[in-house]
């Protein structure tokens, strides 16, 4: 089974369950099966939590936990301190990571293939935010996507319009334009 | 039109209970089912399901709800999982008893204390002996068609029983995958209205039941039960065949085999990890190693010849269960000797407990696991039962 596994890291209320479940809806739309999954343990709001998208290209039988993720999202950068962050990293990982910093200054044990947006800024600057918090998860989508080629961007605005249709027209636009900027302000240090 | 979703185990049986429409559904939420009966709540609320929707105020009150809805010969349905199955049990007997067909998903999860809200199959299991049909699904699709097809099962004449189908919590319930649901119009010719045919409460012709029945009647009611899952038996394949007949999909009958044929040891175990025992398979079959898989998808009634056929050209079996009953063994373990005893099979039997609470058991544990099956099969004798995983 050829699989592709994404971990999310973030805090509760920045969306990466959602995230990672809008991303497996964009590679459904390219035809691929996948799954998206949270970590559950005690859920607060500021907590850090994991979430999962498992992609292939048949139907998946694995329903285990994922240790080797492909790609390690991280929505948050002061979660890079916290192992459970690097654990199963290696030089072959797609690290993608919202920060100001450029790829280069991002010292972590192993050597992953990094990349970088300040996607925190673009929620600031377009005004996506929740009770206060920037919510940075369809903005990294558009990152995601530039890093790995895992399926088009197109396919990822076509799933935020899919995912976020219960919220206002004008709301899911400003989501979709967001994570088109995340892609194209992606910096990329390999 | 039939149509592509992406939900969770748990919205897949909120789906399969909008398509099937039950006239009376009655729920009380318990995490990791809760989100079950919010969706269906949804539903109803947003005139998408006309179902008579119950709010009750224990587990113990949605089953007795579900049981009288279903006495008035009513489509009936609920939900649960853990300790609010658990505080069902003595309404499970009732409907069992009383042969009422409710359908009711079961999301499997451990029981307290400690608290631990992760998938554990001690819950349904221990609801073996109430009456009810147990099928256990290994992915979402599965979670919703085996809720049609336990409608159209448990719903038969002969049949008459209520039927639960369990799905692994966190694992199948939170899990969002792509599942394909239909229109009740679509599914008629598969599941037809339900008609009771054999006793219904209605006003205009007045009848009692429930009755006092002493010795020289309880034990023939008792064996009337017993015919019903016999019914049941046979008619699985069949309702397994109509439903592929019509929706193109099969999940293995009583027991999904994977390379069984010329499989030397085979793997056996129930839910999500049954499915992922086939990616362990393949695996070990790119190494050259004869390994098969059989998911116990059907518990109740117990597919003891199917468990025979299976012995009659394996070497070994390893068969995990996700539960364990205290002073004894697993679940099904005990119930697949007994099944080899009684066709006359010595094949080793290599009982292992794994996963309980919620820890992980991937196709890498497996496939250490099956290399046990392979030890006692050339020593022609299984070691004591296994706690794989337990650290001490």
């Amino acid at each position: 089974m050829n699989l592709f596994e994404i971990r999310f890291h973030g805090r509760g209320g920045q969306g990466a369950v959602t995230g990672a479940k809008i991303l497996g809806d964009a590679t459904r739309l390219e035809n691929k099966h996948f799954q998206a999954f949270a970590h559950y343990g005690a859920e607060r709001r500021g907590a850090p939590v994991m979430a999962f998208t498992r992609v292939a290209d048949e139907a998946i039988r694995i329903h285990s936990y994922i240790y080797d993720p492909e790609t390690i999202v991280i929505l948050d950068e002061t979660l890079l301190d916290i192992p459970s962050v690097q654990e199963g990293m290696n030089e072959d990982t797609f690290v993608v990571i919202n920060t100001p910093q450029a790829p280069q200054d991002i010292k972590l044990k192993v050597k992953p293939k990094i990349s970088t947006v300040d996607a925190t800024k673009i929620a600031l600057d377009v005004g996506i935010l929740v009770a206060g918090i920037a919510v940075v998860n369809t903005i990294m989508l558009g990152a995601v996507v530039r890093a790995t080629n895992i399926v088009t961007i197109e396919s990822v605005k076509k799933a935020i319009r899919k995912g976020l249709a219960e919220l206002p027209e004008k709301v899911i636009e400003t989501n979709v334009e967001a994570a088109q900027r995340a892609y194209n302000e992606l910096q990329m240090g390999y | 039109m039939s149509k592509i979703v992406s939900v969770t185990g748990n919205h897949s049986a909120s789906w399969a209970a909008r398509t099937a429409i039950p006239a009376v559904i009655a729920a009380y939420p318990i995490t990791p089912q809760t989100t079950i009966v919010e969706k269906i709540a949804e539903f109803v609320e947003n005139g998408d399901l006309k179902s008579e929707y119950v709010r009750v105020e224990s587990e113990h009150s949605a089953m007795a709800a579900c049981i009288g809805a279903s006495a008035l010969g009513l489509r009936t349905f609920t939900a649960t999982s853990s300790h609010g199955l658990a505080l069902m049990h003595e309404m499970l007997h009732w409907a069992g008893r009383a042969r009422l067909p409710v359908v009711m998903p079961v999301v499997n999860r451990s029981l307290g204390p400690p608290w631990n809200i992760w998938v554990d199959h001690s819950d349904s299991m221990a609801q073996r002996d109430t009456g009810w049909i147990q099928f256990y699904a290994s992915n979402n699709q599965e979670v919703y068609d085996t809720v049609l097809m336990l409608f159209r099962l448990c719903e038969a004449p002969k049949v008459l029983l209520p039927g639960m189908v369990a799905l692994d919590a966190y694992i199948l319930s939170h899990t969002f995958t792509s599942i394909e649901v239909y229109d009740h119009e679509e599914i008629t010719d598969f599941l037809p209205s339900y008609h009771a045919g054999h006793w219904k409460l209605d006003p205009k012709d007045p009848m009692a039941t429930g009755n006092i029945a002493g010795p020289e009647y309880y034990y023939e009611l008792s064996y009337a039960i017993h015919e019903g899952f016999e019914a049941a038996r046979k008619m699985i394949p069949r309702v397994e065949a109509d439903f592929k007949k019509h929706f193109g999909r099969f999940h293995g009958g009583f027991i999904d085999t994977y390379q069984c044929d010329d499989a030397e040891v085979i793997f056996i175990a129930m839910g999500t990890m049954g499915e992922e025992a086939q990616l362990a398979v393949e695996e070990l079959r790119n190494e050259g190693i004869r390994a098969g898989s059989a998911r116990l998808r059907v518990f109740r009634p117990f597919p003891a010849e199917q468990i025979q056929a299976l012995a009659n050209k394996a070497k070994a079996f390893v068969v995990v269960d996700r539960s364990l009953s205290y002073g004894h063994l697993g679940g099904a373990v005990t119930e697949i000797r007994s099944a080899l005893y009684r066709g006359g099979q010595t094949i080793p039997v290599q009982g292992v407990i794994a996963g309980l609470g919620g820890r992980d058991v991937s196709h890498t544990d497996i496939k250490k696991l099956i290399h046990l099956g392979f030890d006692a099969a050339d020593k022609g004798e299984a070691k004591p039962d296994i706690f794989y995983g337990l650290k001490r």
